[in-house]
Parts: C-alpha cells; structure tokens; sequence
C-alpha cells in the first residue's frame, strides 16, 4: 500500500488525490463497497447521491483518524475508527433525511451501512492510519470520487437500460422499451461484470505496451554493445 | 491379403467439431423449415437475424481475444438457429439481435470459446431474453394464418429499443375463428383447457401457436442419435423422467395435472431434450452421468411446470441440469479395472 517506504520517495499530493480515481480504483479494481454498489445503481440519481455521501464519510473520517492517528492505541483502533466512522455516518443519515426525504426512503438502509463499507474502514486502516492529515484527506476524496464516478457509471447504465432515461431525463420517449432485468439484481451484476472486464482488458493492454516499450529501450540500449538483440 | 497393425485406439471415423456441427445444422435444416411454413416471414426474419447476430458476435469475441474456435465450426450457427426456434415467432428482431449476442458473449464467449463453456449458449440467450422483456418472450401469435408469406407480425419490427406492436388487437383484427394467441401451455396453466396429444404432436392442425412439430424434431434427433451425434441416452432419460413423473401424478388429479402425452409434446420439451440437452459442452461424459442428468432435467420441468408461475420450465431445468454437470460427472466416474482392491486381495 502507501505507507512510506524508505527506498521509495512518498507520493505527491496530486498522485495520492489521483490514485482512486484510476490505478486503485475502489470499485473496479480493488472491488471493494460491493453491497451500496450492486444494491443502490438502479437510477443514476441514486449512485451519485450514495457516491457523494460515502465520499464526505470517507474523506472526514480518514482526517480525523489521521489526525488522532499517533493518541489512538493500536489494541483498539478498528473500535475507534468504526465509532469515528458511525460519527460521520449519523451526520450524513441526518443531512439526507433533512434535504430529500424521497432520496432517503429510495437509499432506504444503505445510508447507515456505509458504517460496514470495507472502503471506508480499508482507507482508514491502510492510508489514513499512515498518513499525514493533507495526504491522508486527499487520498480519501480521490477514493470518494472514484467510488462515485463508479457507481455513476453502473447506475447511468442501469437507468438508460432499464428506464430510457438518464438522471430522470426521458432519452427514447414514451416508447421505450425497458430491459426489465436491469433495474434487477441480475442487472446490476451484469452492468458491474461488464465494466470490470473493460477496465481489466483496458488495463491489461496498458501494462502490455508499457512492456513492449520497455523491451525496445533495453535492446535499443544493448544494440550498440552487440550485434542482433 | 494383408494383415494392418495397428495400436489404440481405433478410430474409425473422421468425426471432429466441424463434422458434427454441420450435421447438427442439416438436422436442424427441416426444424427450421417447417417453423418458417407455419409462421412465414417473421419466422424467416427472426431465424435470419439472430443467426447473423450470433455469428457477429462469434466474430467480434475471436477478434477481441485469445477465444478456441472459428466462425467455420457451425457451433455460433447452431447458437442461433435454435434460440430462434425457442423465441417466440413474432418476438421484435432487435430483441432476437440482442439476445443472440448475449448469448455467445455471455454464454461462450466469456467462458473462452468453444468448449469452455459451462451453459448452452442458446438458452443463456434465452434467459436474458426472457429476464429483460418478459412480455415480449410470452407473446405468441398463431401459425398457419393466411397471410403469413407477405404479411409480418407487427411486433417482429419494432424499432429498436421501442415497445412492439400489440398482437393481440393485431390477431383479433384477422376475424379468424378459434383464434388465440395463448400458447398450449398458457392455456392449460390459466384456462385449465388442455390441447389433443395428436394435435400438439404434430403442430398442424388449427392455428395453433407452437414451435415445430415435436415428432419432426423426434425425426431428426434419430438421425442424429443413428449417425452417432447425439448420446441418445439423454434424450430419452429427459422425456422418460418427464413422462414417468406426469404419469405418477395424473391419477392423482386428473383435472389440474395434464397427461404424460401433454407434458412431452408441449412447449419446448422436445426441442430442449434432444438438440439443447445433449449439447456435448455441457452435459456429462459418462453413462449413468447422463441418465442421471436427463432425470433431472426431467423431472425439474414437470416440477417447474406444474408449480412455477411460468407456464414453461425446460429452459431452467436444462440450465440447473448444466450447473449440475461437473458434480454429476464427479459422482460418476468410472473406476479403472484393477484399482480397487476386490474381496479376495483384502482378504
């Protein structure tokens, strides 16, 4: 993980904020937080809502566990960042229960397992315990925002397929055909399946060019010393 | 005279994927016929696009990745010709489209190609299909009707993404008598009206809305089973479980529980038990794996038929049947001769 290594120089701001987004993706590569991620993608509107809930848990509680990081005794840290995280939970239960009560009833008991999101206890246990304050918020917003981006991306798809519409605007007019099975359960694996092979095959054949490319320097390299690499 | 020496084993036959899968399609050649002669068009349109779409797909996941196979296999051709058959003839064509992908994507492909897969394509397909648009999948229209060669089915146009036309407004318009839309099935399952043996076995009489003739899919099944490409094995293990559970329950209520003869020539039965469970992918290797398999599959759709909220069980039944295959083929595995000591050697 990101703890600093002696050999290695600790991670910029900017690279800790990015690396949710893509290389430690919590959804598609890490595949952590499945329940909220199959359970509340039905419509968009839901997966941002959720996303932008789990992103002020996260980002809150991993300053806060960063912050008291050094007082917190290591016997019992996960019952400290489990009640640091609840803390955070029962804000954002009461926040979105206060602006839509609509948004609520359709997140239903999801709001308040964000406190068993493996995501958040991950973070805390793995970078925000580790950390510095600064590194350890902006690793957890940029978490935040790929876990958001990620079930934006399952819940546009469900919504489009099983709706025709995307954040409630209508796409395919009164005719369209809903895919039953999408707004589903099935639906949801399907959809999350079907990103995760994109991004495995999109990575694979990075890490693939990033070999080539590799393997052409060093022969590059040798070709002046021997004949024929 | 001379004498070869030759060491096992002894093959006879050239028989290979290609071989049996082209002979596959030239049984399936008079199915897809006959389906066409009762429904006309839309059969024609529907068997057409969903075949090119699960060679498309075929092609596009060979391009795509390290797949087994090639297009040249007839194995994406069979995929398709018989999610066509098991669709309802109207079913809209870019609904037909979509499943014929899913169903070598989801169901082939994603396994790694040919022979790697765990369920038969063709019913994956199905399964999506019937998971996604359930109302279209149950729509059925009636075959024979007169106009069938020049005329569509409305709902078979629909534009993509767009609800089909009604049929039923679309049927009653027609002003022929005797005329519904509810399969034999259905009828049976919400009416309680149970159709003639003679007439389902054949599929010609009246305007019936069924799939082709079970006794034509029977005929060339024992083509198949004759030429050794099919283990007959499992087709008479499906029907004889079905029929055997159908005839212990018949006394037992005779006005709520059809006869054997209904259970086996209605619906998809047929077809499911002699090209869709013997498909060689997914069904056990060994003898009595496969009678156990086919009872299964047997015995799940009377069961699934006669309890479920579908009309129609085989397809599950035969996809559960496909779950079960690897634990089937584990419990059935023969013993090699002289590796179990016997009484005496104990002794």
């Amino acid at each position: 993980m990101s703890e600093s290594s002696p050999l290695l120089a600790p991670p910029s701001t900017w690279e800790e904020f990015t690396e949710g987004l893509w290389k430690r993706n919590p959804v598609f590569v890490m595949v952590l937080g499945m329940c909220p991620t199959l359970a509340v993608t039905v419509s968009a509107v839901n997966s941002l809502s959720m996303g932008v809930a789990t992103t002020f848990v996260l980002a809150a509680s991993c300053f806060l566990v960063s912050a008291l990081r050094k007082l917190i005794p290591k016997e019992v840290r996960i019952a400290t960042y489990i009640v640091i995280i609840a803390t955070f939970v029962t804000v954002t239960d009461y926040a979105i229960q206060a602006i839509s009560l609509d948004l609520y009833e359709a997140l239903g008991a999801y709001i308040q397992l964000i406190v068993a999101n493996c995501l958040v206890l991950g973070r805390a246990e793995a970078h925000a315990a580790r950390n510095p304050p600064l590194a350890a918020t902006m690793n957890a917003i940029g978490m935040g925002l790929g876990f958001t981006l990620s079930l934006v991306m399952i819940g546009g798809v469900r919504e489009i397929l099983g709706a025709g519409a995307f954040f409630g605007f209508s796409l395919f007019g009164p005719n369209f055909q809903p895919w039953v099975v999408m707004v589903l359960p099935p639906g949801g694996f399907f959809v999350m399946a079907g990103w995760l092979l994109l991004f495995s095959i999109v990575r694979r054949r990075a890490q693939m060019r990033a070999q080539e490319n590799e393997r052409a320097r060093a022969a590059a390299e040798t070709s002046g010393a021997c004949h024929g690499a | 005279m001379t004498v070869e020496i030759r060491s096992a084993p002894h093959i006879k036959d050239d028989a290979g994927v290609v071989k049996i899968m082209r002979n596959v399609v030239w049984s399936l050649l008079p199915i897809c016929g006959f389906y066409v002669w009762q429904y006309g068009v839309s059969a024609l349109a529907s068997l057409v696009v969903v075949t090119c779409a699960c060679l498309a797909a075929e092609e596009f996941f060979l391009r795509l990745g390290r797949q087994s196979g090639d297009l040249g296999d007839w194995s994406a051709t069979i995929t398709g010709l018989l999610l066509a058959l098991t669709l309802p003839p109207g079913f809209p064509l870019w609904m037909g489209a979509m499943a014929g992908f899913v169903a070598i994507g989801l169901g082939k492909a994603i396994f790694g190609g040919i022979g790697h897969n765990l369920f038969n394509p063709a019913l994956v397909g199905r399964g999506f299909a019937q998971a996604a648009f359930p109302t279209a999948i149950a729509t059925y229209t009636p075959s024979f009707l007169p106009d069938r060669f020049t005329d569509f089915i409305p709902s078979s146009l629909a534009l993509p993404f767009m609800t089909p036309a009604d049929t039923a407004s679309w049927v009653a318009g027609l002003n022929i008598d005797g005329v519904s839309g509810a399969t034999p099935l259905a009828r049976w399952k919400f009416e309680g009206v149970i159709a003639s043996n003679w007439d389902l076995l054949t599929s010609l009489s009246g305007h019936l809305p069924v799939g082709p003739s079970p006794l034509l899919i029977l005929a060339c099944g024992l083509y198949l089973a004759y030429r050794g490409y099919l283990d007959w094995r499992i087709p008479v293990a499906v029907l004889g479980s079905a029929a055997l559970l159908a005839a212990a329950l018949y006394p037992l209520n005779p006005q709520h529980f059809p006869d054997p003869g209904f259970v086996l020539f209605s619906g998809g039965l047929m077809l499911g038990a002699v090209y869709m469970a013997t498909d060689m992918v997914t069904s056990p290797v060994t003898p009595l794996g496969m009678w156990l398999y086919g009872a299964l599959i047997g015995a799940l759709t009377v069961i699934i038929r006669y309890s479920g909220g579908l009309p129609e069980g085989v397809m599950y039944a035969i996809l559960i049947g496909n779950a079960a295959t690897p634990m089937i083929e584990r419990i059935t595995q023969p013993k090699a001769f002289g590796t179990e000591p016997t009484k005496e050697t104990r002794a």
